[in-house]
């Protein structure tokens, strides 16, 4: 099995077993307070952390300043001005392609 | 800013002045609901399913992808992490992270579904932000029919674009000069300032940001999104 299968199974059965276990196992009953807020706070973090590496990291770790730096403020902008999610990415992704043609 | 559709009912537009609305929402007011969104959700998954395809996953694994995982934040992170060499491991823990939050979602939907187990199980699979969203009452309450019709519709766009994305992958040379590395961080941010609601909130983005921005530099990608889920801690301290 190839990395991206394995990878596909597995997060594939990790989603489905999630998403059902909160209708099924817990169904009339709630957990703690505390792992329920941390459980809301994982996506922002996540998220905040792939912006971060998605922007700055290079091809085999560490850091790489490019075009993608210019993309994500022009998204940035874009989202400011309360843009939809599509536009904001088509705007970060032209903004890369032409600092790229450019540069 | 991940747009919040309206709650269903007869705010968008007049309300056609002969018809009372009707008293209980349908599967098609969902899908109806949904729509717009999944014109998005078909183009964001064709976009998926070029980027896969550039990750080296080939042509039948981003669908089978999408058709199981259907969660649109973890499949990026998953296939980014994949496409830099972070690793299987890496990227299904951020992936698996990532939605751990439809717990709490999953749980909030379970008083609304209905029949045996494997049906509701099943229902529990077309919860997503969006549908979920969309189902939510102004009491706060989950509406069966309206979640099954947008998930259903969400679904469809998302695996039908991907299928689309996955087999024209090969139309995209290089990735690169089209600026879609730069689509990532891009649809992260979006999705995040979708999620930051409250100082609490923006503390855990501030904290795996940083936590991130630390390990970057000593580890391989991938590790570092991980470790930055102790950043939710924060929510549980300051509960």
């Amino acid at each position: 099995m190839t990395a991206a299968w394995a990878a596909v199974v597995a997060v594939g059965l990790a989603t489905i077993a999630i998403k059902a276990a909160g209708t099924l196992l817990l169904a009339g009953r709630t957990p703690p307070p505390r792992a329920r807020a941390a459980m809301e706070h994982l996506a922002p973090a996540l998220l905040a952390a792939l912006v971060v590496t998605q922007a700055l990291g290079g091809e085999h770790g560490g850091f790489a300043v490019d075009a993608r730096l210019a993309g994500l403020a022009a998204g940035a902008v874009a989202l400011a001005f309360r843009a939809p999610l599509l536009l904001v990415v088509t705007v970060a992704a032209a903004t890369a392609a032409a600092v790229r043609a450019l540069g | 800013m991940r747009r919040r559709p309206r709650p269903p009912g007869p705010s968008p537009g007049p309300p056609p002045a002969s018809r009372p609305p009707p008293a209980a929402p349908g599967y098609l007011d969902g899908a109806r609901a949904a729509a717009p969104i999944g014109v998005a959700a078909f183009a964001f998954g064709v976009s998926f399913g070029v980027l896969a395809r550039s990750a080296g996953m080939g042509r039948l694994a981003p669908v089978v992808m999408s058709l199981t995982t259907f969660a649109g934040s973890a499949q990026f992170a998953a296939v980014s992490i994949l496409g830099a060499g972070g690793g299987v491991a890496a990227a299904v823990a951020a992936a698996v992270l990532l939605n751990l939050r439809y717990g709490p979602t999953g749980l909030s939907a379970a008083s609304a579904l209905r029949g045996p187990r494997w049906l509701r199980a099943l229902t529990a699979q077309l919860v997503v932000d969006e549908s979920w969203a969309i189902a939510q009452g102004d009491d706060g309450r989950i509406d069966r029919h309206l979640l099954v019709g947008a998930g259903v519709v969400l679904a469809v766009g998302w695996v039908g674009g991907t299928a689309v994305g996955a087999l024209a992958g090969d139309l995209v040379a290089d990735p690169a000069s089209l600026g879609l590395d730069a689509a990532f961080p891009a649809l992260f941010l979006a999705l995040l300032a979708g999620q930051v609601k409250g100082r609490s909130r923006l503390l855990a983005a501030a904290g795996g940001a940083a936590i991130a921005l630390a390990l970057m530099p000593f580890t391989g990608p991938g590790v570092p999104i991980v470790v930055a889920s102790l950043a939710c801690l924060v929510g549980a301290w300051r509960s």
